[in-house]
């Protein structure tokens, strides 16, 4: 335990936090400014993931692939709200349950139809697949700051956008008051279809960006909502400051979990228990904490409303 | 907009018609003949498949209860479900096979987690008790996997059946009636839920928490208690379940198996005594018979499920009403 | 009375019930991944399936065959009711298809009371080499060899200093003991991951900061892919990668990519195993399946239908005698994929473990290529507790 080491896990873990980020800032988004709440983000992430990938295998760009696969599911998730989703907003959140988890459904066939059943070759950029000597002794995989890096610039465009922009204001309008909202002027409707969209992009960004270092096969979407709703409860359903410090936080917790727990109980207990206790203390880490939150915050740690 | 669906209005109904009363006798009867006319036909699969049907209905008319009355959208009723089963699977493993002792010891087991669970999620509304439950069925499930002792991820295989005690030998199916009497015991619960103290306070809580508790009734008590006995239910299925099978394993407690509970209801009717008995018979059903065409099966019931929620909405129990009050 | 009227009624009955017992196919259950954890697999063994089942024109020993491919989704209550449907109302003669331990484990009860042969097509836990094994089940390797293999091959490599790496649940704990039996260096650490992990930084730094000469990596499916591709792009591809075989197949290396060039695995089968049914299987998978190498799922998948084809041929059709079926079952007298192989007493093979390097073919192409024997005519560890 050096502090290379030490190092290394600081980034490891904030890396994985801006990875949970972009995936739970989409989702908090329609979540807290429609009230909707939208299984489906797990398939749209699916589909920026399998897009991206095929257009990157087949034509060697990688920022192409993931342009290519961030319009097409704005696309597919323009055409989605039209039909079914903004029929779900006046809905309770049971029937918004069921009916993304429908969408799921026919989503998970539907690739198997067009791509079969394995996970499909997503390649890392050529430019990218090395590490990048970070520190002395501390090669880092390059791929990752740009996920880094990425996710910073997500974070702050999002920031700018809802809090210094007219459209950003006109969305906490209709979010705070729709009837008011209307009544004034503001297209509400058309709001909503924005941040749908928008939610939609952030979902496919996160899928494209992560294709490279995860596997992209059907039923990736239902693997990270839970990860991803979990960051958004503790951040505070509709809060993006919430759901950046909620991400960061799950991610240094789980790394630590990972990187710390084990050699620590190994020197306290007998090896038998720690060896059992360990991966499985370190597996249900998250949970804890969103309980540990929301027995002292039950709305979690900056609820977008009171 | 709320997390608790307003259409489940279970009380204020015109009085069923003749037939319509007599429904649930005529059901049973017919149930009950399964086993006797099955094998002439050479159907005897279907026993087993109805049995396994009536298991999951009691799990889903517990999940009804507090859904359909209470209006707690819990997404963790799977893990109820599972520390019943596992009960069962340590018990096997510790030598004690009698049905009799093992179902209700999984009843407590799992009520004395959802006391604890439930104290804790029922601080919290809305979607907040839908993570939350969530979270703490996910625990479960790992901890389960984790479980070396009672095979892990493996799962474990009861391998001598357990003895069901007095009825020991009186039939080879008379477990399919043991289940089918608890399955009958727990819609005719939930049946009268409704209209008892009990279910109307709960009721009340749901429709306004705040004016409950201004009246004087101890709403997170009652809440509390109906959570429990939902969970303690749920066990018993899981129990049933472990029998049924003769094995068990971790995949019992995951969340889909949650979601599709939750799905099964309300495709059934919330808060509707047939909420359970339709939705988990049309979904298993369709399930079973899609899988015997083709690979591809789940998006049909991704239509299904489309369809409910925009022409079904208060499920398919209330799909009769219309028509009634139509004619 | 006993009247002629009878006899002649007696005796075409009995002729059209022998003739009815000659026509009735034989049946096969398959139950398959289709959906679920094991999709990717499970394909390739329907493919291997199909393949068999096409070269065979739809019959077993001669006799016309039913075979019932159905979907379970990994998900062994729904394998459970599966299967109860296959043994009550199709009244099937042999059971195949799971690729996982739980699901095998979960159906193994049923087919042994209904005296179902359950030819496994892939899993090998250990409960059913040992005490809990039957005469109706037959394995095609025990999970543990692999890794006792690649415990071998890790000696011979000269790897003293190891860290082991696999998901936190029985088969994963079952797959490092396997390694740990033959290994004979030193293991630094045992990191055992959550099942389903995605992200593998952490455990990474752990490997990089305690400089081992090579690593021992068991995860399957997607966790191998996550893996695999985390490893390279963290710059530990000095730090070679020892595995089991199912970490480094062909579902995996083609979703990783270059990567996985040069990973070490072992495996009871490599497609350039040189016997006259490897080469024609291999020959006729290629042609019909695009040029595309088989797993060894697939090659497992039509393994197991030649075996019943022997098996049924050698009791000439009466698949209703079970002992019969079970002793030509265990003679394994036919022409197997991976070359000769006897069945040891708990019905496991006793047969070679190779290892295999993920390399480019003559034409480019990705695959496991035979770099050689690493254990002859080896038996399973848990042969000592069946009390068969």
């Amino acid at each position: 335990m050096n502090t290379i080491f030490v190092i290394e896990q600081l980034l490891n873990g904030i890396g994985y936090g801006f990875m949970l980020f972009m995936l739970a800032a989409g989702l908090t988004l329609v979540f807290g400014i429609m009230d909707t709440m939208n299984l489906a983000h797990g398939s749209l992430y699916m589909a920026g993931a399998y897009v991206a990938a095929k257009v990157h295998a087949g034509s060697g760009f990688f920022v192409g692939g993931v342009l290519i696969a961030v319009a097409i599911t704005v696309l597919i998730a323009f055409l989605l709200e039209m039909v079914i989703v903004r029929r779900l907003y006046q809905r309770d959140h049971l029937a918004q349950v069921l009916a993304t988890f429908g969408i799921i459904l026919i989503a998970d066939d539907l690739v198997h139809a067009l791509w079969g059943p394995s996970p499909i070759m997503a390649p890392t950029p050529a430019a990218l697949t090395g590490p990048v000597q970070v520190l002395d002794g501390l090669p880092y995989p390059s791929y990752r700051l740009l996920m880094i890096g990425t996710g910073l610039v997500v974070a702050i465009g999002l920031y700018l956008l809802v809090n210094r922009t007219r459209l950003g204001m006109l969305v906490r309008a209709g979010a705070s008051n729709r009837r008011m909202a209307e009544f004034m002027g503001v297209r509400v409707a058309r709001v909503f279809s924005f941040v749908f969209a928008l939610g939609a992009a952030l979902a496919a960004l996160a899928g494209a960006l992560m294709g490279p270092i995860s596997a992209v096969q059907i039923g990736m979407g239902e693997s990270i909502l839970i990860p991803a709703l979990v960051v958004i409860v503790i951040g505070g359903i509709g809060s993006i400051r919430g759901a950046f410090v909620a991400s960061l936080l799950v991610g240094m917790i789980d790394t630590a979990g990972r990187a710390f727990l084990p050699p620590l109980l190994r020197a306290v207990l007998p090896p038998t228990l720690a060896a059992d206790l360990g991966p499985a203390l370190a597996g249900i880490a998250m949970y804890l904490l969103m309980a540990t939150v929301l027995s002292l915050k039950p709305a979690g740690l900056f609820p977008a409303r009171s | 907009m709320s997390s608790v669906p307003l259409s489940s209005q279970a009380v204020s109904r015109p009085r069923a018609s003749a037939p319509l009363r007599f429904a649930p006798w005529v059901v049973l009867a017919a149930l009950a003949a399964i086993p006797l006319v099955a094998p002439a036909f050479g159907l005897d699969y279907y026993i087993e498949f109805v049995r396994r049907v009536l298991i999951v209905t009691i799990a889903a008319a517990s999940l009804n209860v507090i859904l359909g009355y209470g209006g707690m959208v819990a997404l963790g009723h799977a893990g109820f479900i599972g520390v019943g089963a596992y009960t069962v699977v340590a018990l096997v493993d510790a030598g004690f096979d009698q049905v009799w002792l093992a179902w209700p010891l999984a009843m407590l087991a799992a009520a004395g987690f959802a006391a604890i669970i439930g104290a804790i999620s029922l601080r919290t509304r809305g979607v907040y008790f839908i993570m939350i439950t969530l979270a703490f069925a996910q625990m479960l499930y790992y901890v389960a996997v984790s479980l070396s002792t009672y095979g892990g991820d493996d799962g474990y295989g009861i391998y001598s059946p357990l003895s069901l005690g007095w009825f020991e030998g009186w039939h080879p199916h008379m477990l399919y009636w043991i289940v089918l009497a608890l399955a009958a015991a727990a819609f005719a619960l939930v049946g009268r839920l409704a209209g008892s103290r009990f279910g109307k306070a709960l009721q009340g809580i749901r429709d306004n928490e705040t004016r409950m508790a201004a009246m004087g009734y101890p709403v997170f008590a009652i809440k509390l208690a109906a959570f429990v006995g939902a969970a303690a239910v749920a066990g018993l299925a899981g129990a049933m379940l472990a029998v049924n099978n003769a094995f068990v394993s971790p995949s019992l407690m995951h969340w889909t198996e949650s979601a599709t509970l939750l799905v099964m209801v309300v495709l059934g009717g919330l808060g509707r005594r047939w909420g359970a008995p339709l939705g988990v018979a049309v979904w298993m059903t369709l399930a079973e018979v899609l899988k015997l065409h083709t690979a591809y099966w789940h998006w049909p019931m991704g239509v299904a499920l489309l369809l409910v929620v925009f022409f079904a909405p208060r499920g398919l129990a209330a799909l009769a009403d219309r028509r009634r009050e139509a004619a | 009375m006993f009247s002629l009227k009878h006899a002649a009624l007696c005796a075409g009955l009995a002729f059209a019930s022998t003739a009815a017992l000659a026509a009735a196919p034989v049946k096969v259950g398959i139950a398959l991944d289709i959906s679920g954890p094991f999709a990717a697999s499970g394909a390739e063994a329907r493919d291997g399936f199909n393949l068999a089942i096409e070269k065979l024109g739809g019959k077993l020993g001669g006799v016309p065959a039913e075979f019932l491919q159905t979907d379970f989704a990994g998900n062994p209550e729904q394998a459970n009711q599966l299967v109860s449907r296959f043994i009550q109302s199709d009244k099937i003669d042999f059971f195949t298809g799971p690729i996982a331990s739980n699901a095998a484990l979960a159906v193994a009860p049923r087919l042994f009371a209904a005296k179902v042969p359950f030819l496994s097509s892939n899993p090998g836990p250990s409960q059913l080499a040992g005490k809990q094994c039957n005469a109706f089940f037959f394995g095609q390797y025990q999970n543990d060899t692999y890794d006792e293999a690649a415990g071998v091959v890790a000696n011979a490599a000269g790897y003293q200093r190891m860290m082991l790496v696999a998901p936190n649940y029985p088969a994963g704990r079952d797959h490092i003991g396997g390694f740990k039996r033959t290994y004979t260096g030193q293991v630094l650490d045992e990191i055992y991951t959550k099942v389903g992990q995605i992200d593998y930084a952490a455990e990474l730094a752990l490997i990089r900061s305690s400089k081992p000469q090579a690593v021992f990596a068991f995860l399957p499916g997607a966790m191998g892919i996550n893996f695999v591709k985390q490893y390279v792009a963290a710059g530990l591809s000095d730090i070679p990668l020892v595995a089991p075989g199912f970490t480094a197949d062909e579902d995996v290396m083609h979703a990783v990519g270059d990567a996985m060039l040069g990973v070490k695995n072992t495996g009871h089968w490599a497609h350039d195993l040189d016997n006259p049914a490897n080469r024609d299987f291999v020959a006729a998978f290629r042609d019909k399946y695009d040029g595309r190498y088989p797993s060894v799922y697939a090659a497992m998948a039509y393994d197991v239908v030649m075996a019943m084809d022997a098996a049924v041929r050698e009791v000439k059709g009466d698949v209703a005698n079970r002992e019969a079926v079970v002793a030509a079952l265990q003679k394994a007298d036919y022409g197997s994929v991976r070359g000769a192989f006897r069945y040891g007493a708990n019905h496991f093979p006793i047969q070679n473990y190779y290892e295999r390097v993920v390399a480019k073919d003559a034409q480019g192409r990705m695959t496991n290529t035979l770099v050689g024997t690493v254990l002859k005519e080896h038996q399973d560890a848990y042969v000592g507790e069946c009390k068969m």
